[in-house]
């Protein structure tokens, strides 16, 4: 059989339809489906892909499994690795990360290494067969997980398996992190995270939702309650504004505060459920990365008619996926480029009317290797705009930190910790995640998470045994 | 979960409950507050802790019927459980021993100044307490304040109780009469406040208040609490509630508070039809 140059296409619901509901956008391979993607992974020896999988998933092991049509072992194999494969199926970068090593993506397109884990796991939560796996007999150590993000859940479900008794705190109501408030529903169906957490419950994780470390209790006082280690993963939730005149203006809000309205607390269902969100006819998004193009989607289908992102660089520089970004675009979202607001006006009742804004053009290249964004003298211009959502990225939660002295930051107020190990200035003190690297991705975060595992397992083997 | 151990009707919209939830009585101080939410479709909603009770693991908060969640939260009876009650959240009340310290509180601000007036007492201050409500059935816990003030006045704007005229007037006199007010404190409604604040400017008293917008998380996370303080933004939730009554921007706050007016009348005629889901709730 020729080998096919291109993936198999996954089937999702139109643009016209979609951009009027928050059901998924993307709907998951068929048997069919799956088989004829499966079926062009080479099996390759070294497997170049797994290197690219920061939680080593064995690729080819599980598409040979679905190759085979064994689904029950390919969803084994991936849980051997990945806690949470429904999720990372859906929002891995997958371009940057296993796929972009796929011997099959020298020639044409990698295999749909993403598509075809969610394939997998979407089996296992229909089928409900889910078995647990065999836990070792218990270590006696506990172990104090401080936020229920990726990174954490994947911490706690890798303890666990170590036999250690973990507690997951949450500040809010309920667990996920970023997969609960701020990625949107149609990309990441909230039930769907609910069940994969599940699972880690099933792990034997104890979860204790609305405790807030640092006000509840502070990460001190988990140890004095016997926990002999902490591990920190409470991420990037500390929204930036850009301090401009006006950005306190009603109808201005983070994206933070816009998503978590619209995801979390189900604002969409308003006023089945009790939380208000308020968007008008015309919403600019400032930033360019998924969370900017989260905004922009989320915004025309709470009923805005222009969703603009408007974007200091040029497309070249957009930091969003690129099946983010086109997904927008076909959902009718506009792109504003080398432009940058520089003041929000309102009227006498403080609404939001219009924005000021700069042009820009792209310079020599900076530290990030992109060219860097320069203002045009002279040439501002208004936008006439109802709603803005800032979305130019999220700085470390200061909480943790500001009440566990002895821990050391850096200059961004990200926690210093060691990038493998996870190990901190303070002794039994443990952080991964966006608290270390700043606003990153799910699989970093996992990866963390697993890395820290280990390390923490290391350093409990050090203490006096308790059983 | 978090049980209902008490409820008292203080007056025709105003309730108190008592709330069992020992880790947030554990580590409670005055001038913090919690974030509840009635049941699973519920909004967040942040109450200011009235009192606590570390023995018992409970919580007091007094509160006033003003919208959908408050009205649904004040049909629920001892024996009911809330599904959040998450606290305590923000910075505690600057408490040390100031000399002379004046506490102003209006409406249901009344509650939240009485842990702080009984931490700033037993501290070592002398400690004059105003209070003031519209009418006499609106006020409550005049005993409870007075045995933890040196002296106790109480306004009704109506004259139907103590003092007639607003809470700023009493506040004045003292100052006029050359008073060395060491400190003010004055939680309530956002206009009162800012008018205490404008009140002790002249007199150059360093003046907290208890700022209250609207609020998502509590912990930092969303910046819906944002506040202007002597022209710096800061989180209501994780750098407040208190703050310089004499730098706070006091029209931004009054504006941003108006935020859902409209969608809160939806919310509210909403209920009336009866389409509030219970299919849900457990
Ligand atoms: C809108 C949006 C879209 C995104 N899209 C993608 C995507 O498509 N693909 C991708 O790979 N990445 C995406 N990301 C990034 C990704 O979600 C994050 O990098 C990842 O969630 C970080 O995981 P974490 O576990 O470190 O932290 P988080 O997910 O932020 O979880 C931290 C948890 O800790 C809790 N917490 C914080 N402080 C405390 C405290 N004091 N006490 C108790 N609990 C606390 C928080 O409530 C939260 O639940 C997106 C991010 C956003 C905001
Ligand atoms: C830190 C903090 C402490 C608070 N402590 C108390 C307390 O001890 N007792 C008490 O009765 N209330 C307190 N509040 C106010 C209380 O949170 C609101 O009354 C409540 O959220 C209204 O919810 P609702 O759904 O019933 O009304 P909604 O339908 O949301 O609002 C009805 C009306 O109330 C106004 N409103 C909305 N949110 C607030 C708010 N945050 N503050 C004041 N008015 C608001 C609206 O403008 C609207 O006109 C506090 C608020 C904060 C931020
Ligand atoms: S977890 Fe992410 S990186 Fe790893 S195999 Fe799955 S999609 Fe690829
Ligand atoms: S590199 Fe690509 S083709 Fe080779 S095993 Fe991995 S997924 Fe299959
Ligand atoms: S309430 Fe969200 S940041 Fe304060």
């Amino acid at each position: 059989m020729p080998l096919k140059l291109t993936k198999t296409p996954m089937p999702s619901q139109k643009p016209t339809e979609r951009i009027r509901n928050f059901n998924e956008v993307t709907l998951g391979y068929n048997d069919k489906q799956a088989l004829e993607e499966a079926t062009r992974c080479l099996n390759c020896k070294n497997a170049p892909c797994k290197k690219g999988c920061p939680v080593e998933v064995d690729i080819p092991e599980f598409i040979s499994h679905i190759k085979a049509k064994d689904y029950a072992a390919a969803i084994e194999t991936i849980k051997g690795k990945n806690n949470l494969p429904a999720i990372c199926g859906r929002v891995c970068p997958q371009e940057n990360q296993c796929e972009k090593y796929c011997t099959l993506g020298i020639k044409g397109e990698p295999v749909g290494i993403g598509r075809l884990e969610r394939f997998a796991a979407d089996w296992d939560l229909a089928s409900g067969t889910s078995h647990t796996p065999k836990l070792p007999t218990p270590s006696g150590f506990k172990v104090a997980v401080v936020g229920s993000g990726p990174c954490g859940l994947t911490a706690a479900a890798d303890l666990a398996r170590m036999g250690h008794k973990v507690t997951i705190f949450e500040a809010l109501h309920l667990p996920g992190g970023v997969l609960m408030y701020g990625i949107p529903e149609f990309r990441l169906p909230k039930d769907m995270v609910q069940k994969e957490i599940d699972y880690v419950r099933q792990l034997g994780v104890e979860f204790k939702l609305n405790f807030v470390i640092g006000e509840t209790a502070t990460v001190d006082e988990l140890f004095d309650r016997g926990f002999d280690a902490v591990f920190i993963s409470s991420g990037a939730g500390l929204p930036h504004f850009m301090g401009i005149p006006g950005e306190n203006l009603l109808n201005v809000y983070s994206a933070n505060e816009f998503l978590t309205r619209t995801n979390l607390m189900k604002a969409y269902l308003f006023p089945q459920y009790d939380t208000p969100i308020k968007v008008g006819e015309r919403v600019a998004v400032i930033g360019g990365g998924n969370v900017a193009m989260d905004s922009a989607r989320t915004a025309l289908r709470l009923g805005a008619k222009e969703a603009i992102i408007v974007y200091r660089r040029s497309r070249e520089e957009l930091p969003a996926r690129k099946e983010e970004a086109e997904h927008a675009e076909e959902e009718g979202v506009k792109f504003q480029f080398l432009t940058s607001p520089i003041e929000y006006t309102g009227d006498e009742e403080g609404r939001i009317t219009g924005m000021t804004c700069i042009r820009y053009e792209l310079g020599e290249p900076d530290a990030s290797g992109r060219r860097r964004p320069i203002p045009i003298e002279g040439s501002e211009f208004e936008m006439p705009i109802d709603t803005v959502v800032v979305a130019i990225g999220q700085g470390p939660n200061p909480l943790v930190p500001r009440t566990t002295p002895g821990l050391e930051l850096t200059k961004k107020g990200t926690i210093e910790a060691d990038e493998k190990t996870g190990t901190t200035s303070r002794k039994g003190i443990f952080a991964g995640g966006d608290i270390v690297t700043g606003a990153a991705t799910v699989i970093l975060a996992m990866g963390a998470g697993k890395d820290a595992a280990r390390s923490i397992n290391d350093y409990l083997q050090t203490l006096p045994k308790k059983n | 979960m978090y049980r209902i151990v008490h409820k008292e009707q203080i007056s025709p919209v105003v309730h108190l409950m008592v709330i069992e939830a020992p880790e947030v009585a554990a580590k409670a101080s005055p001038g913090q507050f919690v974030i509840l939410r009635v049941d699973d479709e519920g909004e967040r909603v942040p109450l200011t802790i009235a009192d606590f009770d570390r023995e018992n693991g409970t919580i007091t908060c007094i509160f006033q019927e003003v919208g959908y969640t408050t009205k649904q939260l004040a049909t629920f009876e001892v024996g009911d459980h809330l599904a959040t009650f998450v606290g305590p959240l923000g910075q505690p009340s600057e408490i040390d021993n100031y000399g002379t310290v004046v506490l102003v509180g209006g409406g249901v601000g009344v509650a939240p100044i009485f842990p702080i007036a009984r931490a700033l007492k037993q501290a070592g201050n002398e400690v004059i307490t105003i209070i003031g409500a519209r009418t006499k059935e609106l006020l409550f816990w005049e005993d409870r304040l007075r045995q933890c003030s040196d002296e106790l006045i109480v306004c009704t704007d109506d004259g139907s109780y103590g003092y007639h005229g607003l809470v700023t007037e009493p506040l004045k006199q003292l100052l006029d009469k050359g008073k060395k007010v060491a400190r003010v404190w004055s939680i309530g409604p956002t206009i009162m406040m800012r008018f205490v604040a404008k009140t002790t400017s002249p007199f150059e008293v360093p003046t907290t208040v208890s700022m209250n917008p609207i609020m998502v998380d509590g912990t930092g996370m969303c910046g819906a609490c944002r506040v202007s303080v002597g022209g710096e933004t800061k989180f209501a939730c994780v750098d407040g509630p208190e703050f310089d009554g004499h730098k706070v921007d006091w029209q931004l706050a009054m504006r941003r508070m108006n935020a859902y007016k409209d969608k809160e009348q939806q919310a509210l005629s909403h209920s009336h039809e009866g389409g509030h889901c219970q299919c849900h709730s457990n």
